[in-house]
């Protein structure tokens, strides 16, 4: 019932067996960009009520708990608001980057949607280059940050974005090394096929010391790419108020705000995908039975499942540590995490080579 | 259009090339208050800090001086905030030290307890603000349970729960609510049972200490030349506790150790209050139980007239050494009043502190100086 692959296929029959191949195109990119803008509505709402439970939780306290039963409205009542308030512009700002940038933030988000696979059979685009696409779509949304903060014409702002601008650049690499050593395991770019990889255990288990290694390193960029605490100097509060996006207000702002939530829906998904096998049930080994009872949860159960197991973690880490100062964020990048993890490229190809892995 | 002169200058162009004038505050989520820093940066690196005062004086001191002896304590609540009932002493120690009151044992061992309480509810207020300086904001609401057990045996005994108000010279304004003794004792015990949650999410936290370590450093001899008092000298290993060197109501009778450090740094100040409130929580165990049966307040006349002369008093405030100093002419009312605050000279170390790092350590540095505006300005 929950598995979407039926639905997909029926959608599919019904369109060619009544239209043209353009006009069946045309449905369905209509279809798949509805869906993708209802997906980012929910998200956003579901991950900043979340977010705030989470918190909550971990500060000793209940959260939004007024509006809706235990505070389920709390985030729409919220929207509502932030859509009624008016967007200011200052008036030395460059009115068109100004305006332009929280698109562009937006945009980068929608776009790393197209390859990722929510469930079995149940992929918007499976282009045969999915990581590469992914990160280098990823690396796009510095440009977004730079322009807020360029453009706001105001020294916070700038800060923040060149704080920004370093860090990413600086944590794709580690980022993509990362990446690269399940590539190593699987020898292919596309989802399905990594995902296929995976289907008698997944790569953080099958995979060995490498795996594990780089799981952590992808943990810690991906919180460091999408400006996370306890990297998260671009906005540093304490320090430049609200960093690039200081400027921003109504729904601009709710833009960047929604952008750093699906950025890290995507981000926790494409950990999910490599490294925890996306929609691939938990099968171990030959045990049939268990196996057997773990192929009745539906794959976009399990997709978002884990997927939300990786978004909790990176709440949790926002909420206990406190934020590196910018020079140890550098640091750590460059001294640390790197070398390590061109080192464990090293051994995974060693692995990969050898046969090593399960 | 207004006529350049020394006094009002055009700022615009302030700072040679590649540097940024900053102004951090009065709005600012890190200055807690309405400071102004004006920061010159290079990059992140700042050059040089400049604090700007006023934006809350009230000038107590000159209100001060058409209130009598009586009333003018109770302004003095306003002053920092969050030591209160330490201002309101240091102020009856003087006016009792000026025209020879005999306070009773009982208002001394209370005033004390209260005393002490409030520096830890200043220094739990404190720790979640160092740590939400730092971007933590956990530890922030941990500090404020314990520190909400405080504000609750405060507003049982005097009814308030920030600005006290209790001292009256000669002793207390009401006796103590008869839950007292065990409402504190029930707070020591949630206390020491909770402390170790500091040391895991604060203390021992790997980033936390990077942050603070070897940050904001401040030698013992400047710490000296700047005036810094409290725990900001004594993590530079300067011995300057009042309650020991000059020990007022029952701090000589009492055991407790004074913490010093000796890094200087922003971690050291971070241990210094901290163990801290520990050493206040050994001074209220051994006070709790021997609270003496009696009066709580002593005889005074109804007009309080200091004799002509000059008086000045200290007592050991959360942040430093508070000075109160009075020249009497022998009426009602003090003819001049000054307050020597602790956070003033503090927060004059400020530039000497921060000068060469990076922003970040800037509210490292501000974090560990504990700053309270209303004290600094008046």
């Amino acid at each position: 019932m929950f598995s979407l692959e039926g639905l997909t296929a029926m959608i599919q029959n019904w369109l060619a067996a009544n239209f043209n191949p353009t006009m069946i195109l045309v449905l369905q990119c209509v279809i798949v960009i509805l869906l993708a803008i209802t997906l980012f509505a929910v998200l956003g709402l579901v991950l900043v009520l979340m977010e705030r439970k989470v918190a909550a939780h971990i500060q000793i306290r209940l959260g939004p708990n007024r509006v809706g039963p235990g505070g389920m409205f709390q985030t729409v009542a919220d929207t509502l608001k932030l859509i009624m308030k008016e967007g200011l512009t200052p008036d030395k700002a460059d009115k068109l980057l100004f305006n332009l940038a929280p698109f562009v933030v937006m945009m980068v988000g929608m776009l790393l949607l197209a390859p990722i696979a929510f469930a079995k059979n149940f992929q918007i685009w499976d282009l045969n280059i999915g990581v590469l696409y992914i990160s280098s779509i990823s690396s796009l949304s510095v440009i977004g940050i730079l322009m807020a903060g360029w453009a706001s014409n105001n020294k916070y702002s700038l800060l923040g974005a060149m704080r920004s601008g370093a860090q990413i650049v600086s944590y794709e690499l580690s980022a993509g090394f990362a990446v690269l050593s399940i590539i190593v395991f699987t020898g292919s770019l596309q989802i399905t096929d990594i995902i296929n990889s995976q289907e008698n255990g997944w790569w953080l288990f099958k995979g060995h010391i490498p795996a594990i290694i780089s799981f952590v390193i992808f943990i810690i960029a991906v919180t460091a790419e999408t400006n996370r605490a306890p990297f998260d100097l671009a906005e540093a509060e304490s320090e430049l108020t609200a960093g690039f996006h200081t400027e921003y207000s109504g729904m601009r702002f709710a833009l960047f705000f929604l952008a750093e939530y699906i950025n890290i829906f995507i981000v926790c998904a494409i950990g999910a995908t490599l490294f925890l096998g996306g929609w691939m049930p938990l099968h171990i080994g030959h045990w049939e039975g268990f196996n057997h009872l773990m192929d009745y949860i539906p794959s976009s159960v399990w997709f978002m499942g884990k997927t939300f197991f990786l978004i909790f973690l990176i709440m949790w880490f926002r909420w206990t540590f406190p934020r590196l100062r910018v020079d140890q964020l550098l640091n750590l990048e460059w001294k640390y995490l790197l070398p390590i993890s061109l080192f464990n490229l090293l051994l995974a190809t060693v692995i990969a080579i050898y046969g090593w892995h399960f | 259009m207004i006529q350049e002169t020394e006094i009002i200058k055009d700022t615009t162009h302030l700072g040679d090339e590649g540097e940024l004038v900053v102004n951090m505050g009065p709005q600012h989520p890190a200055t807690h208050g309405v400071l102004h820093l004006v920061v010159t940066l290079n990059g992140e690196t700042i050059k040089k800090i400049e604090p700007h005062l006023g934006y809350i004086h009230r000038s107590i001191e000159k209100m001060c001086e058409s209130l009598t002896y009586r009333q003018f304590i109770y302004v003095t609540s306003r002053m920092d905030y969050l030591s209160s009932h330490i201002n309101n002493l240091g102020c009856a120690l003087l006016i009792e030290k000026g025209m020879q009151i005999e306070v009773p044992e009982r208002a001394k061992y209370v005033r004390v307890i209260l005393s002490e309480l409030t520096r830890i509810a200043s220094h739990e207020l404190w720790l979640g603000a160092m740590a939400m300086d730092l971007g933590a904001f956990t530890p922030f609401f941990y500090a404020f349970r314990e520190r909400e057990m405080i504000t609750d045996i405060m507003e049982d005994t005097c009814g308030a729960r920030l600005t006290m108000n209790y001292i009256v010279p000669g002793g207390l304004m009401y006796d103590i609510h008869p839950d007292f003794q065990k409402k504190v004792k029930a707070f020591i015990t949630q206390f020491k049972s909770k402390v170790t949650e500091y040391e895991d999410l604060v203390t021992n936290n790997v980033i936390f200490q990077s942050r603070t370590k070897g940050v904001g450093i401040l030698s013992a001899e400047d710490a000296i030349s700047y005036g810094c008092t409290g725990p900001v000298a004594r993590a530079s290993g300067v011995s300057c506790d009042i309650r020991k060197l000059f020990p007022y109501e029952v701090y000589d009778k009492v055991e407790f150790d004074e913490v010093i450090e000796t890094a200087g740094d922003s971690f050291a100040r971070y241990m210094v209050r901290v163990k801290e409130m520990n050493q206040s929580i050994r001074i209220i165990e051994q006070l709790i139980d021997n609270i003496p049966e009696g009066d709580f307040v002593g005889k005074t006349k109804n007009v309080l007239k200091l004799p002509k002369g000059e008086f000045y008093t200290r007592v050991e405030t959360a942040r430093g050494e508070l000075g109160v100093y009075i020249v009497s002419e022998g009426g009602t009312t003090p003819h001049r009043i000054k307050f020597r605050s602790p956070g003033f000279s503090n927060l004059s170390a400020l530039n000497h502190m921060a000068a060469g790092s990076k922003i970040g350590d800037l509210m490292a540095t501000m974090g560990t100086l504990d700053l309270v505006i209303p004290d600094i300005d008046r």
